[in-house]
């Protein structure tokens, strides 16, 4: 028994030696990849059973909710839907005379890609984590690099698939890179994540380009990760010192990682035939 | 000897518990003063059973928080890893000590497990830059006393050591 204490100093060194071995190697790249995916696997059926009492109650109260809610949100639906229709319709026009002119002009044509929709687990991660879990895998064919979007705009990408799950990093984290386009002018530039505020910072953007207050940016497409012309943000604060090599520019992200709990899961190169809805499987 | 299968039950039980515990979704206000729910099971039960639970089983649980967070592989193993080697070392006074010098105490663990994390947050450049961060030490040397009391009754009615 004494024995085992007195080398309790020497085991604590090997484990502390084997953990930042496993650090370097994971911040170096993938060679963990499978390792983490392999360890996934059992903790996502944990995941999975933290979520499901939360998703029974959301399920409950829709049950419950009365019969005069339910006419007045259908009659509200109806309006909406009708709305959108009309928008649609417009957009389609708009859309095939746009592929018509970039066949013209010998582009790739702008193509629907295949999506599908994914909802987020009620898990928390630590708080100065800006990742969740979504319970779709690779059972549904999702794929490391996938973007993932919300109602409003470009949510992320994914940056592990389990089974079951896989994992979203949001546009905020400052791990984070995405190329945007100001639809004002057509100025490229690359948005990071900015950990805390919740927002997004341009970087390397010297002080006589011209981006400005109320700019929204899209995506550009250039990095190839995600598709073109996704809403990405809103300038919302453009600072130029003169002491500063480059000028500071604060973009508000169109997303609502906070607040939605349904996403799309986009694959860009999947043609779709037909209907603009993907199913859901 | 006879005590041995349900100790091999309860411990990885109660760790169980605390890993749901980490994964709980919380209301926005609270999600910093969530306290270190692992760190606490495992104070505990290196107090209580220093030749079983020990730092291998500190780092196999440190490596599950890496994963479920989403932080770099080893970081959590490592924060967990270190600080059990201190509680180990400290356990024969640990366990003499009134509740409330016990509490202190393991304020101190928990402070010492959050510095290691930030260091490492630090440096890949993740670094958490709100005070808040250091709120979870508050809240588990505050909880600690109700962890304490509910694992011994725990232990005691399962357990006949």
């Amino acid at each position: 028994m004494f024995k085992r204490e007195s080398q309790s100093g020497l085991r604590t060194l090997f484990w502390v030696g084997f953990s930042i071995l496993l650090m370097v190697l994971d911040q170096r790249g993938t060679s963990t990849q499978q390792l983490r995916a392999a360890i996934a696997m059992p903790l996502s059926f944990l995941q999975y059973a933290v979520s499901w009492p939360l998703q029974l109650v959301d399920t409950l109260s829709n049950n419950i909710s009365t019969h005069d809610a339910l006419v007045t949100e259908n009659l509200n639906l109806k309006s909406e839907q009708l709305l959108l229709k009309s928008q649609v319709q417009r957009l389609l026009a708009i859309e095939s005379e746009n592929n018509q002119l970039k066949a013209l002009l010998r582009s790739s044509t702008q193509v629907r890609g295949k999506v599908l929709i994914a909802q987020l687990l009620a898990v928390d991660t630590d708080p100065f984590i800006n990742q969740v879990v979504l319970d779709k895998g690779m059972r549904d064919g999702v794929y490391v690099g996938q973007p993932v979007l919300d109602a409003n705009g470009v949510m992320g990408k994914i940056i592990q698939v389990g089974p079951l799950t896989s994992r979203l990093l949001l546009i905020t984290d400052n791990r984070s890179g995405i190329s945007i386009q100001d639809t004002r002018n057509g100025i490229r530039a690359i948005a990071v994540g900015d950990n805390y505020s919740g927002k997004l910072r341009l970087v390397n953007i010297p002080e006589t380009v011209d981006f400005q207050k109320g700019d929204v940016l899209v995506t550009s497409g250039l990095g190839e990760q995600y598709p073109e012309g996704y809403p990405v943000g809103e300038v919302t604060n453009v600072t130029k010192d003169p002491s500063l090599q480059f000028a500071t520019i604060v973009v508000d992200p169109n997303a609502h990682p906070d607040r939605s709990r349904e996403v799309l899961l986009v694959w860009p190169n999947v043609k779709v035939e037909g209907k603009p809805q993907g199913g859901t499987k | 000897m006879s005590n041995e299968a349900p100790r091999a039950l309860v411990v990885p039980f109660t760790f169980l518990m605390a890993l749901i515990l980490t994964l709980l979704p919380m209301p926005e206000w609270a999600v910093w003063f969530r306290p270190a729910w692992v760190l606490l099971a495992l104070i505990y039960w290196v107090i209580t059973y220093p030749y079983y639970v020990s730092v291998g089983s500190a780092w196999i649980l440190g490596i599950l928080l890496d994963v479920l967070n989403g932080t770099l592989l080893g970081e959590h193993a490592l924060a967990l890893t270190v600080v059990t080697y201190f509680v180990l070392r400290l356990h024969a006074q640990l366990r003499m000590y009134p509740l409330l010098q016990q509490a202190l105490w393991v304020g101190l663990f928990v402070l010492t497990y959050q510095a290691i994390l930030y260091c490492v947050q630090g440096m890949i450049g993740g670094l958490p830059k709100t005070w808040m961060y250091w709120a979870p030490t508050l809240t588990s040397m505050l909880i600690w006393p109700w962890v304490f009391f509910i694992l011994r009754d725990f232990r005691r009615r399962y357990n006949t050591a």
